[in-house]
């Protein structure tokens, strides 16, 4: 059984706000999606990890735009910017 | 003249853009038109470009040049977690509310490059997070065949413009049914290629290790001229496969394709009426020459757990990105930047979006994380070993496309677990990454309405020219 104690602490980890009434609320449907894919707990055997044939291989850390191409459209998508920097709020 | 695009289709279209029939502009009219008088009412578009008429303009002057693709002048709609540069683009979501793509998914310069007109983004479930399109932040979009009743999804926008009438074809994507369980309940031709078939690369991402774009349309031969215009190899995603990795082998060109039935998963969950559907469906396939054998899937009956503790991991990973500082929503109240977060991501996420997070950081987190994920990715593997190992003494595998026809609106709100049933039959392909067709196959009547109901196949990983073989003889094509 998840706890509504649970939900807060899985919400903090996701950065997400939740309410006393939605961590209420979120208990029982939580709850029963855990409880239907748990079943897979009940599936015997292990089988071997192998590599799957298609996997994300990463490209060599190359600049392969020209300066300036995207930065305005990237930067205008931010909330707040000022100059060429995004604008957040104090973290300490 | 008059165009008639109840039965109109690319191939068709394609012929008369050709012989100067109409034109492109001619095209577009008409479907703007009929978008304007239906689309109030269904709410398949997000958007309608305010271009339509200029890009069909240059399809019809490259048409004039003899400069002529399969896809020239051809309107569709797209999803709307497909980017498209300069445009906007929200996966139907709040957090992306305002979001331009600043470049064009891969899928979009391929037809870009063959001058395919865009008319608009179509309506979807959150973050392609559901089966109804009623997790959407903008509305549901009602079925066209009974507006009582959801339209499904995720990819329901996308359906639902083909099915009213409101687009030639439709770019969808499929997680876990995403392309197929709407076009089943909408009537329409939705594939699922292989995982890895087509780029993902400018394709908002949910689940990344089963997520891919797929056609929408309304026959067999038209979903296989745009899955050529946007499959591939893409060195932007490095998922995606060439043609040595899945070798053609077997060729079916003198001999039947046999097909397998995998009955033992028949037996609970489907409606009476589906079931009968889908017997008359097995009985067609005899008499078009198919031979049809009872095969048996051991582990399948775990797909749906196993889909559902991956997905919301991926999820959770995935959607971490949206913190209310590079793009979209930013909750305006929070004291710092912690508090900016979690404002943001509580504004700018549906229910059921938060929930997948919610449960993806339950299944990845230190303790759980044998139990779920690791299991999970185990009895994945050995869901792909059964299908394997089945598609080597069958071509094909099919099923019913879903348990039963498209439910009510508001239905299954209350009930998550319910609407994930839904996906029965569809999760598998994406957990073993095989392709997969749904057909429409029949009609049953609930409350004097006909309502659609769609067959799937599954073929081996790039076998799309399976499905397509079967599909055309299906439908009579």
């Amino acid at each position: 059984m998840i706890s509504k104690e649970d939900i807060q602490n899985l919400a903090n980890l996701a950065r997400i706000e939740i309410s006393e009434t939605e961590a209420e609320n979120l208990v029982p449907e939580i709850d029963s999606i855990l409880g239907y894919v748990g079943q897979i707990k009940d599936a015997i055997g292990n089988s071997e990890r192998v590599i799957p044939k298609l996997r994300n291989v990463m490209r060599g850390d190359v600049v392969s735009n020209s300066p300036d191409e995207y930065k305005e459209a990237l930067l205008n998508n931010a909330p707040a910017r000022e100059g060429d920097y995004l604008k957040v709020k104090k973290i300490l | 003249m008059r165009i008639d695009i109840s039965t109109l289709t690319i191939s068709e279209a394609r012929k008369k853009l050709d012989a100067k029939e109409f034109s492109s502009v001619d095209l577009a009219k008409v479907y703007l038109d009929e978008i304007k008088k239906k689309n109030g009412e269904i709410n398949a578009y997000l958007e309608i470009y305010d271009d339509v008429l200029e890009q069909a303009k240059e399809a019809d002057e490259s048409i004039a040049k003899g400069e002529i693709f399969p896809m020239t002048g051809i309107p569709i709609s797209l999803k709307d977690n497909i980017l498209i540069s300069g445009r906007t683009v929200t996966s139907a979501s709040k957090i992306l509310e305002g979001y331009i793509a600043p470049y064009d998914a891969t899928v979009i310069e391929k037809l870009k490059s063959q001058k395919t007109v865009f008319l608009g983004r179509t309506n979807m479930d959150e973050f392609a997070m559901g089966g109804s399109t009623e997790n959407s932040a903008y509305g549901v979009t009602k079925n066209p065949t009974d507006l009582s009743r959801v339209s499904g999804g995720s990819s329901g926008g996308s359906v639902a413009s083909v099915s009213m009438n409101g687009a030639l074809a439709s770019l969808g994507s499929d997680t876990g049914g995403s392309i197929r369980e709407p076009s089943s309940f909408c009537g329409v031709v939705g594939l699922k290629p292989t995982y890895g078939g087509v780029s993902r690369y400018g394709l908002m991402a949910m689940g990344s290790s089963l997520d891919v774009i797929g056609p929408i349309t309304k026959t067999v031969s038209d979903s296989e001229i745009l899955f050529n215009a946007i499959r591939g190899q893409d060195k932007m995603d490095s998922t995606t496969y060439s043609e040595s990795t899945y070798p053609k082998i077997k060729n079916s060109k003198n001999k039947n394709l046999t097909v397998g039935v995998p009955y033992h998963i028949l037996e609970k969950g489907l409606s009476i009426e589906a079931k009968k559907v889908f017997d008359e469906s097995i009985e067609k396939l005899k008499n078009l020459g198919f031979e049809v054998r009872d095969i048996k899937l051991p582990n399948i009956e775990y797909s749906l757990a196993v889909y559902y503790i991956i997905v919301p991991a991926e999820v959770s990973s995935n959607l971490a990105r949206f913190d209310g500082i590079k793009y979209g929503l930013h909750a305006e109240d929070g004291k710092d930047l912690l508090d900016d977060y979690l404002k943001t991501r509580r504004q700018g996420f549906g229910r059921e979006v938060r929930r997948r997070i919610l449960i993806g950081t339950y299944v990845l987190s230190a303790g759980y994380h044998d139990a779920y994920y690791n299991k999970a990715l185990a009895l994945r593997q050995k869901i792909s070993y059964d299908f394997t190992k089945a598609l080597s003494e069958v071509d094909l595998i099919v099923t019913p496309t879903t348990p039963g026809t498209a439910f009510k609106i508001g239905e299954k709100a209350n009930d998550p677990l319910s609407l994930y049933l839904e996906d029965v039959f569809t999760v598998p392909a994406n957990i073993v990454g095989i392709p997969a067709i749904s057909l429409p196959s029949g009609f049953v009547t609930e409350d004097g309405k006909d309502l659609p109901l769609g067959i799937q196949f599954m073929a081996p990983h790039n076998r799309e020219d399976w499905l397509f073989e079967v599909g055309k003889k299906f439908l009579g094509e």
